[in-house]
Formats: C-alpha cells, structure tokens, sequence
C-alpha cells in the first residue's frame, strides 16, 4: 500500500505575486513584503484564505505584491474595511497594511477604535516618519525638528507614539520591527497573525528617497533585551522608556477579543444580494 | 521612544546593533544550512534589485543583479544536492549565527539607486564576497570539530575565489563620473 503524501509545505513563493514592486529601489518596504510572505509561510495559512487590505501610500501598495485576495482601499479606510471585512468573515486572515500617514493621520481614529475593539487582525504599518506617495510632507510620527522645503525649521510639533497609544486603546498584542531584520520580521508577523485579537506591528521602514538620514536606522536598531510581557503597565513603561529602536515583541496580553454577534461564520454572495433587494 | 530621543532627527549611536558570539556549528548538518540561508538569502536580495532595476529602466544594471541572483541560486542548489535535501532545514534554533540581521553575503538592501551603474553593483558585490569569505574564516577559527573546520576552510577558499573574480569583472567596468546621481528632472523634486 502506497503511504499517503502530505502536500509539499508553502514556501514564501508561494505569497509573492508576479508584479515586479514599483518602490524606489532601497526603500525599506520590499524588505516588510519579503517579510509578509516569509510570515505567512510559516503559519502555513494558504494564500486564498488570507486578506490583505491597505489605505493609500507607498507602503500600501503591497496587497498587489502578493498572491493573497487584496483590497487597496481608500486613504485612512484600511482598518475600517479589515475589520467590516473580518467580523463578516471570522474564517478568513486579515491582515492589514500601510504607512504611518494613512494610520495614524487621516486614519487616526480608526486606528484607535481598531485597537479599541480588539477585533482578531494583523495590522502592519510600515513607517517613515513621513508620506512618501506626496513626496515629503512631514506625518504623525516626523520628528519635530527635521528640517525641509515643506516644512522649513521643522513642524514644532511632538511626535504621536503609536506603540504606547495601541497599547492603551486596547490593541492585545503590540511590536516593534525593522525592515533591516526581514528575518526577525517574518517572525513578529508570524506571532502577531497567530496571537489572537488585533495585533499592531509598529515596522521601521526607511522612505530611502525623502528621508535618506534613515539609513542609519540599521545602525540602531537592536533586538529588545527583555521578554514581552502581558502585563500591559510594565510594557507601558518600557515602551515610554526604550530608544525607539528596540525590537521585538513588547506586549502579548490576553484581552477579551471581539466577536461577531451575528453568529454568522459566512455570507454566501446571495445572502448578500437579497440584503439588497428593495 | 523617549521625549529626548523623539525630538532629534540624529538619534545617539549604539555601540552594536547584535553580536552575538559566534559559535561554531556542531555538525556538517548544521554548517551546510548555514552556508545554504546564505546563499538563498543573497540570491533573494540580487532578485529583488534585478526588479527594482528593471521598473527604473536600468537594464544593464539589471541583467547583472539577475547574473548575481543565478549565481548564488545556482550555489544554493548545488548545496541542497550534495546534503540531498528536498527543501531548506530551519537554522539551528538557540545558535548565534552572524552578526548583525542579515547574512553575511546579503548585500544591503539599502545601497541601491535607480542611477546606479555597473560599477556600483559589482562594488556591492564585491563587498558581500569579502563578508562571506570572512565569516567562514573567523568560523574555521572557532570550529572544535575536524570535519566542520575542513568544511568552513573549503567555503572560505571558494569565497576568495569569488572576491577574485568579481575583482577581475570590476577591472573590466568603467568608473562612474562624479556626478552620476545627478538628475536634472529627479523624481524627487519637492519645490
Ligand atoms: C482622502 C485622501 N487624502 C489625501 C490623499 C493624498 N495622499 C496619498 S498617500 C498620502 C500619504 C502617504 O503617506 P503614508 O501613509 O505614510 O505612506 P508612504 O507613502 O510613506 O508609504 C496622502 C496624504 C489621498 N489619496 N486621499
Ligand atoms: S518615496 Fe519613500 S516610501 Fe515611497 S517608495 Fe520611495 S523610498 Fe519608499
């Protein structure tokens, strides 16, 4: 009797489409999708039972650049079209991606009801410190002083701390990465797809053409010394305290996750249609 | 991030960004998945840069990031061959491997420009040979068993080699003029 054989397990391969990345060459983001799909194959989830969903920016062009259903959405909508998306389709893995100006600008009060909910997703933001798609303007997490043509002397303005912000809305599971460590990366978004809740991946993606001083980030970046914690007061304080550069998984909690309470898994397309009908 | 460290765009320098002492693989098993990552993961890197290459409309530059990605492709399967593996072993969990996030022979995914020329790929490449030839020095320094060192002194030789011949390449390129970043119509320009 022939023994049975187990299908061959998926490689990264498997999640990279055929589109060729439109980045300008070094950007950071083409570390963060080799990072994604390098993830993915590690939860060996198959790519037709994964959602990537994104805003509009540089970074969030990157659902094209997988073999994954994408949805590139409108700018500051990703997690409100995730979320829609998940509470309809418990059994589907949504993952959602994009820049720190559609996240935290445009986007900032989903960003907070997001964490809020505690709805079972991934969320990527790959960050800048600036909006790279409109060449240049300073974003949310710009550092008060840096210095350009759009905003000369610097916007003045105190930078919005993303990781402690999640952690106090209610985001149970939050972590820092960087696009120099793709490998370490793949990890975090492996943990944080397979963590239960909304899981926010804070990702250091350096804009290489308007802010080209960020490749010294590689210079700084460091694994975290500490073990991530699910205490959320402890991880509050070490994230208030730490240089911006540690790496690795900061809080794991076990807050309540939000559920469905229409108690429907799935919705067939006609389902849909009758909603609909007058 | 800390208020002082959020307000200058020129954060402190750390001393290190990962080192971990090396230690030398234990068995043949565990230094042929070392060298194996290293080879898949350069090839990776040269095949995203062929992309990149390719959108910018630098072909020259592009056939030879896609010439370096075959090349170590190649490296790499001829490793899964000799070890008859079928697909690439994880990396030996709890062992330092290199310092620093990525492989040695990974060239930075940062050292790229949409204007790069020849010289500059094989500078980058030139730069990842001398790494991998390095590293598996410093590993035949601190390997304890016969078999391991007599491996890691094989691959430190072959990556001479390497550095050699793309040496010999560079020889044979053009040096870039000082100003070929220089764009007069830059996609940029943000005044
Ligand atoms: C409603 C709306 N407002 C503004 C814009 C213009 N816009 C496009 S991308 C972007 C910012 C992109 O920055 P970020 O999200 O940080 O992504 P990056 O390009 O840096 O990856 C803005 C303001 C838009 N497309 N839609
Ligand atoms: S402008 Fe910046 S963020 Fe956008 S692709 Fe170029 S390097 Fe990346």
């Amino acid at each position: 009797m022939n023994a049975p054989t187990l299908p061959a397990p998926l490689t990264f391969s498997a999640y990279k489409s055929a589109y060729k990345p439109i980045w300008c060459p070094g950007c950071g983001d083409y570390s963060v999708l080799s990072s994604v799909t390098k993830a993915l194959a590690k939860v060996q989830v198959p790519p037709h039972e994964v959602v990537v969903v994104s805003g509009i920016g540089c970074s969030s062009r990157i659902p094209a650049y997988t073999t994954c259903y994408g949805f590139h959405g409108v700018h500051g909508r990703a997690l409100a079209a995730g979320t829609g998306l998940k509470v309809a389709r418990p059994d589907l893995t949504v993952v959602v991606a994009g820049g720190d100006g559609d996240g935290y600008s445009i986007g900032g009060n989903h960003f907070l009801h997001a964490c809020r909910r505690n709805v079972d997703l991934t969320y990527l933001v790959m960050d800048n410190h600036v909006y790279g798609m409109t060449k240049g303007q300073a974003s949310p997490t710009t550092e008060p002083d840096w210095d350009n043509k759009l905003s000369p002397g610097g916007t003045g303005v105190r930078s919005f701390h993303p990781l402690v912000i999640a952690l106090a809305s209610g985001a149970n599971f939050v972590a820092r990465a960087f696009a120099g460590d793709p490998n370490g990366t793949a990890d975090i978004i492996a943990q944080a797809i397979r963590h239960p809740g909304f899981s926010f991946v804070e990702i250091l993606s350096p804009c290489v053409t308007f802010r080209p001083e960020q490749k010294e980030w590689k210079k700084l970046a460091h694994p975290s010394p500490v073990a991530p914690t699910d205490d959320a007061a402890r991880a509050a304080r070490r994230i208030m305290t730490d240089d911006g550069f540690n790496i690795g998984v900061l809080y794991a909690g076990d807050r309540p996750v939000y559920r469905s309470s229409t108690g429907k898994a799935k919705l067939t397309p006609a389902d849909l249609e009758a909603e609909f009908l007058l | 991030m800390t208020a002082a460290a959020r307000k200058t765009t020129k954060p402190a320098r750390r001393p290190a960004a990962r080192k971990p002492a090396l230690n030398a693989p234990r068995t043949i098993r565990e230094f042929m998945t070392l060298a194996l990552v290293m080879e898949t993961e350069a090839s990776q890197r040269y095949a995203e840069f062929a992309d990149a290459m390719e959108v910018c409309n630098n072909l020259e530059v592009a056939a030879l990031f896609r010439k370096m990605a075959d090349i170590e492709g190649r490296h790499a399967t001829q490793i899964m061959t000799e070890m008859g593996w079928s697909e690439v072993p994880p990396l030996p969990p709890g062992r330092a491997t290199w310092e620093g996030f990525e492989a040695p022979e990974t060239a930075p995914g940062d050292e790229v420009h949409y204007l790069m020329q020849p010289w500059h790929a094989l500078q980058l490449a030139l730069a990842s040979e001398q790494r991998a030839e390095a590293f598996f020095g410093r590993l035949a320094r601190v390997a304890t068993v016969a078999t391991v060192r007599r491996a890691a002194l094989e691959l430190e030789a072959e990556e001479r080699e390497h550095v050699e011949l793309v040496k010999a390449w560079l020889a044979k390129v053009p040096k870039p003029d000082s100003d070929w970043a220089v764009d007069p119509d830059p996609p940029s320009y943000t005044d």
